[in-house]
């Protein structure tokens, strides 16, 4: 096939990069080497439009063991344990085809987490939909859940928290961020780089197929309403192989056999060949009649470009060749010696002993384009003064029941349910909490993860969303009693292209490296998403931040739910009555300008780290974060998941009533206390200077929100639970 | 008290239950499918997990396994031979206990704790236990347990039902019943009652810290009968 132009341009590449390819090489580039550009050089592959933005965020920190630029983050845990992680998104595929999008999403991440010689020990999710009313959300929530439980289940690893909203602005581009933890020995880990001279490649895993060729390009353009021609550009998923895969390699990685180690996800033996050779500044050279094909006449144009799953491509010790293929051969996989590592700094392909393929790599790594997009700086808008009368007609049980049965709100068992959380025995706090928490297998120690986001803060001011979010992953880590350590953050987005959808994006990464420098919570791995996009109409901004802490002591866990009747509720944080971008103003007053809460990093440290201190010298019983919905929705799931009720006190505040009770103001807990615990209790936070009141006392059944408001838990709880299942079926 | 495992490609309670026997004192063995000869064993423990993918019927590939053919010889001679989930399947599949497990009822995975109750003691699982209603942990898709008229007469004649779906109080309603197995059946034995097919995971109950203790009980009386 001749290549041009315009066969360029069907690839996604723009007429300057062809230009720029061609001036590079001084000759025109073959179809497979475009192919290869084309691979390399896209959005999802190259970071062209954020690698400038990306710089500025916060990387380092005493537990960092790896930063960004590896297949995942990496963070110490003590005693000679590390904990790989990082989040990263499948969101194109997903809405092309939920089940297969969001299956091979969550084996890709596990991938990316074992190719470090970790055994994943968690998975959570962030997932997003549009509007109920829509008609295609039922059944892309439902294919995505299958999808999800359907990898995660039966690749043996608990699925312990996730995160599931619904907005229109994911009508026509829904979400799917997966986030995978695993355990390995600090000195244990396996990097991508390759190192030395005339070293066997080995492909390992699945053969491949015509499955997913140019993925990754789609990934990287908006949609429109050819979308369904796309199917094919989704992967196909097999998590038994996986399962096979992940014990095949970790046997291997018990031993010295392995340089480096690669896994074959986006844009397949394209980058992971590349980005090793890349990494260890040496050349590759390949013989693609040597790799397993799952199918016939498959040209090097489709082998190069494949996305079938489940493949790895390592780089052995010469001489080890037999040993690892005992142990592949044992887990029923292929293994196939494909090629070596070279001094030429170019990957040579070969096909029926001719060389088809020969691009130094540097010409596409280091000299792939990179932007300086133009955007637009968002402006702080005007808060709203809510005016008295509005609240008068209002009743404040209509109001709790209609904001805890809102889709955003309400209880997600009918998704979790449908993910094992349990498997490997050391899941002990389950999904629906404020981070799941596993133990880190015959230790007492204990890893809590967290995934957040908060669309409509980000949209409505980028940079406070962007610390917002960072906070709000810091305070649910705290809560279960975790000491923060680092996250990692998948940056879901509309197109670069658009200055409004570019300013969000810069605006989110400056606010999210704010507040991970501030909080000393670094970022240690991620993914961009840009193009979520259908023709004109981008999604809110969506950074999902997925936490990592550790409880030194997992008997020392907190959850959520009331304990004991008679025992104190108290609030740590101030509440000042900021409605603006509420839930409740956006669905009860019908409000959707304004600003989001203003996020004080201050408080949220100060805050944090006495509460932290709190657990530490066991002065409380139950602990939740207050969010989404304000201090009566918290105050709701903890009365549901103890099933407690709780007499509150009558607000000292001078704000109304409304204001006080469903404010989304930053930086706030609700705390169970014994009542001979108070006067401690107070004493440290009088002494850490922290804002704290008393709010109320757990009592049975009900909760009595004034003399003249009662409503018993039973109703609460079904107002909670009943939405998402009454949707569903 | 020696227990083997068997690991089977796909299988992932495997180190779950090797955790969970070795705890409760049993000198357990981890057993490679491909094996042809199983170890000395007192128990031997089909865990749960995905053999073979389940892309077949679930179980159907791994009752095929080398190893079955010992497992099933060990058990027609009166060794004790428990499945755990996708080691059920695999028992129905191998023909060691009767009936068949379709997809859940309304086509769901479901992990979450159940409550079930014992319906017969006189047996090496269940002998002594002071306790009848136990809260259990499943983790499924297809453990919709099914049989024909003739079959459910026969096995409830031998009283070979191990355990129903009932709710905490010991009662087996239809509201109790997650995946809509025939009668609230979440486990049977064969017509000797050495070899124990259920769906709910006890290894997943061992520690106060889990969703629940029930599952050191069964493990510590179990060990205790085989003594």
């Amino acid at each position: 096939m001749l290549v041009n132009e315009k066969v360029a341009i069907e690839h996604g590449l723009k007429a300057e990069e062809y230009r720029k390819i061609c001036d590079l090489l001084k000759r025109v580039p073959n179809i497979t080497e475009l192919g290869i550009f084309s691979a390399m050089w896209n959005e999802h592959c190259s970071y062209k439009s954020s690698r400038l933005h990306l710089k500025k965020l916060h990387t380092k920190g005493k537990k960092v063991i790896q930063g960004p630029g590896e297949n995942a983050g990496v963070i110490d845990i003590e005693d000679g344990d590390a904990i790989v992680f990082k989040i990263e998104s499948h969101n194109h595929p997903s809405f092309i085809e939920p089940y297969q999008g969001a299956a091979t999403g969550v084996g890709g991440i596990m991938r990316d987490v074992f190719t470090m010689g970790a055994r994943p020990i968690a998975n959570l999710n962030s997932i997003h939909f549009g509007s109920p009313q829509n008609k295609k959300t039922k059944n892309l929530l439902r294919g995505v859940v299958h999808g999800i439980g359907g990898y995660g289940n039966c690749m043996g690893v608990p699925t312990i928290g996730g995160q599931t909203s619904f907005d229109s602005s994911y009508n026509g581009n829904i979400l799917v961020n997966a986030m995978t933890l695993g355990l390995v020995k600090k000195n244990k880990i396996f990097y991508s780089k390759a190192a030395g001279l005339n070293k066997p490649v080995i492909y390992v895993g699945s053969k491949t197929g015509r499955d997913g060729i140019h993925g990754a390009s789609m990934a990287s353009a908006n949609f429109d309403e050819k979308i369904e021609e796309k199917k094919p550009t989704v992967q196909v998923g097999d998590p038994f192989t996986e399962k096979l895969l992940l014990e095949a390699c970790l046997e291997l990685m018990s031993g010295d056999s392995i340089i480096a180690i690669q896994d074959m996800g986006a844009a397949g033996l394209t980058s992971s060949s590349i980005e090793m050779a890349s990494k260890g500044n040496l050349g590759i050279e390949i013989n693609l009649n040597k790799v397993p094909c799952r199918e016939t006449k498959m040209t090097p144009y489709e082998i190069m470009l494949s996305e079938s799953q489940e493949r790895m491509l390592i780089v052995l010790e010469n001489g080890k060749e037999d040993l690892a293929k005992k142990i592949f051969d044992k887990w029923n996989l292929d293994f196939a010696v494909i090629g070596k590592t070279t001094n030429s700094k170019n990957i040579e392909l070969f096909f029926n002993e001719k060389q088809i393929a020969n691009i130094p790599i540097n010409i596409l790594v280091e000299k792939s384009p990179m932007y300086d997009r133009k955007w637009k700086k968002s402006k702080l808008p005007k808060k709203n003064r809510f005016k008295k009368n509005i609240f008068s007609n209002l009743k404040i049980k209509d109001v709790l029941k209609k904001i805890i049965s809102n889709p955003n709100i309400c209880s997600k068992e009918w998704i979790w349910q449908q993910y094992d959380h349990t498997v490997m025995g050391d899941t002990i706090q389950k999904p629906g909490g404020d981070s799941g928490v596993i133990r880190v297998h015959g230790t007492d120690k204990a890893v809590a993860a967290t995934v957040d986001s908060s669309a409509v803060y980000c949209w409505a001011h980028p940079l406070t969303g962007g610390k917002q979010v960072v906070a709000e992953s810091w305070r649910n880590l705290i809560s279960v009693g975790a000491t923060p350590i680092a996250i990692t953050n998948c940056l879901n987005f509309g197109s670069p292209e658009n200055e409004d959808n570019m300013g969000e994006f810069v605006e989110c990464v400056e606010g999210i490296s704010e507040a991970s420098k501030y909080l000393n919570f670094p970022v240690v791995s991620g993914n961009v998403s840009f193009y979520n996009q259908t023709k004109e109409m981008g999604i809110k901004p969506t950074p999902s931040i997925g936490g990592v802490g550790l409880i030194k002591n997992y008997k020392k866990m907190m959850t959520m739910d009331f304990k004991d009747i008679d025992n104190l509720v108290l609030i740590i944080g101030k509440t000042e009555g900021h409605l603006d971008q509420s839930l409740f103003a956006r669905i009860i007053l019908d409000e959707k300008n304004g600003p989001p809460p203003e996020v004080n990093l201050f408080n949220e440290k100060n805050n944090g780290i006495s509460l932290l201190d709190l657990i530490e010298k066991d002065l409380i019983k139950s602990a939740h974060d207050i969010s989404l919905g304000g201090i009566l929705t918290a105050l709701t799931k903890m009365c549901i998941k103890g099933n407690k009720g709780i007499k509150l006190n009558k607000p000292k505040n001078l704000i109304n009533g409304f204001s006080y009770f469903f404010a989304e103001d930053q930086g706030r807990y609700i705390i169970e206390i014994e009542p001979k615990k108070l006067k401690e209790v107070n004493k440290i936070l009088d002494k850490n200077s922290v804002h704290h009141e008393e709010i109320g006392v757990i009592i049975k059944n009900d909760m009595i929100i004034d003399e003249k408001t009662k409503v018993t838990i039973d109703e609460l709880k079904s107002y909670n639970t009943n939405w998402l299942r009454n949707f569903m079926n | 008290m020696k227990s083997s495992v068997i690991t089977f490609p796909g299988s992932n309670c495997d180190r779950d239950m090797d955790v969970a026997l070795k705890k409760f004192g049993f000198n357990n063995k981890m057993v490679w499918h491909d094996d042809i000869e199983l170890p000395k064993s007192d128990l031997v423990v089909l865990p749960g997990g995905f053999s073979y993918g389940d892309y077949l019927r679930c179980g159907s590939m791994a009752s095929k396994s080398k190893i079955m053919q010992s497992v099933i010889n060990f058990a027609k001679s009166g060794g004790l031979v428990m499945g755990i989930c996708n080691g059920f399947q695999i028992l129905v599949e191998s023909g060691l206990v009767p009936g068949v497990l379709l997809r859940n009822k309304y086509l769901e995975f479901i992990c979450k704790n159940v409550f079930v109750k014992i319906n017969n003691k006189d047996n090496p699982y269940f002998k002594n236990l002071n306790k009848e209603v136990f809260e259990l942990h499943i983790a499924h898709n297809e453990g919709n347990y099914f049989c024909t008229r003739d079959q459910l007469k026969e096995i409830e004649d031998n009283n070979q039902i191990a355990i129903y779906y009932c709710n905490d109080n010991g009662e087996t309603k239809e509201i109790s019943n997650p995946n809509g197995s025939i009668n609230n059946i979440a486990g049977i034995f064969n017509k000797e009652k050495n070899v124990l097919g259920m769906m709910p995971h006890p290894e997943r109950m061992i520690d106060q810290s889990l969703s629940g203790e029930d599952g050191s009980i069964f493990f510590k009386n179990l060990i205790n009968n085989i003594k």
